[in-house]
């Protein structure tokens, strides 16, 4: 690979910007296909099909005018919100990085949501309704509610649901799941849209320890995410 | 805070060639291009080589990795760019011992600095 060419890729992947890396398959052509431009000189139907790669993330080999072309599309990484520095919560943030997730702890109390407790994770301690306008979900983002407290839990949901989140769910036991969905209605969402959250939380692998609870949801979360396409986010 | 997900560190494979890049290490970059059949890393699964056979990440569950990496010495001590299969329907990588049954397809190329 061309070194402007890596250095360019590389700048790219840390400003979390998509990009497409085109490679003739003859070793001659590479290039950089972005949302909004090019570097590097292809045909216009490759640019064409590398950007349309990108929007589905879906890289591959593809014969375009003769040629052969690899199309390696690098999005941003998923990324995982978590509401609540609780216990699930430290176990599940190793988890879900370890999978390859961007994972973000939310919780506004101060004894929760220390560094002590979660080394090595970017941790927000705004009320979850602020740090989600901020985060703006996307269809590339997963949100976990965990606190079971419903003055932290719902104004995030509020916005999940509101988002094209791909993955949204709640811990809590079916009782509590009911009275959430009472609280959504009243406030003003539909059954379509409540029925996105999946409840009751993760796989039914009889899950007990925080750790095996982390590793349902992370499993359930898994499943979500393979069993329909996921496209890339809007630039 | 320090890195964010330091747990996702052992995946990046272009970081890594980054590195070793500027450390002045050759580097060869090889890049699941296609995949047929049970292979058992997705296509833009990667693996990156330095001149001392030293690895990061993987463009299959362990079988063809040693053929890649044969390829690799050639490739970073100057050869061009190579396409590279494997599959049961192939001899030599029978050999190599693509046990999944399926194929794949390598790109293998010289990382230049």
């Amino acid at each position: 690979m061309r070194g402007d060419i890596f250095s360019k890729l590389q700048t790219a992947r840390r400003g979390k910007t998509p990009v497409t890396l085109v490679d003739g398959l003859d070793g001659k052509i590479q290039a950089l296909v972005f949302a909004d431009r090019i570097e590097g000189d292809i045909p216009e139907p490759v640019v064409k099909e590398a950007r349309e790669r990108l929007r589905d993330n879906k890289s591959g080999v593809a014969e375009i005018g003769g040629g052969r072309w690899f199309f390696d599309c690098h999005n941003p990484p998923l990324r995982l919100i978590i509401i609540g520095a609780v216990h699930i919560s430290q176990t599940l943030v190793p988890m879900a990085a370890i999978a390859g997730y961007e994972v973000i702890v939310v919780d506004p109390r101060a004894s929760f949501a220390t560094a002590e407790r979660f080394p090595n994770v970017t941790l927000i301690d705004d009320w979850p309704d602020e740090a989600m306008e901020a985060l703006k979900p996307d269809n590339r983002t997963a949100v976990v509610t965990l606190t079971h407290d419903p003055k932290l839990d719902d104004p995030a949901l509020e916005i999940a649901l509101k988002s094209d989140a791909f993955y949204i769910t709640c811990l809590g036991s079916r009782r509590t799941h009911a009275k959430r969905v009472e609280r959504l209605k009243a406030m003003g969402f539909d059954e379509a849209t409540i029925s996105r959250i999946y409840a009751p939380a993760g796989l039914d692998i009889g899950a007990v320890s925080p750790a095996e609870i982390a590793l349902s949801v992370l499993a359930e979360l898994t499943a979500v995410l393979h069993a329909k396409p996921i496209v890339a986010a809007a630039a | 805070m320090t890195d964010p997900t330091p747990f996702a560190s052992m995946d990046d494979v272009l970081g890594t060639a980054e590195g070793w890049l500027t450390e002045g290490r050759k580097v060869a970059l090889a890049t699941v291009v296609k995949t047929w059949g049970s292979s058992p890393r997705p296509v833009g699964s990667r693996l990156v080589i330095d001149g001392d056979g030293a690895m990061v990440g993987s463009v299959s569950g362990g079988c063809i990795e040693g053929a890649v990496i044969k390829e690799a010495f050639e490739i970073m001590d100057g050869g061009a760019p190579r396409l590279m299969e494997f599959g049961v329907s192939d001899e030599q990588a029978w050999d190599v011992g693509l046990a999944c049954g399926g194929n794949v397809q390598v790109w293998v190329e010289r990382m230049e600095a």
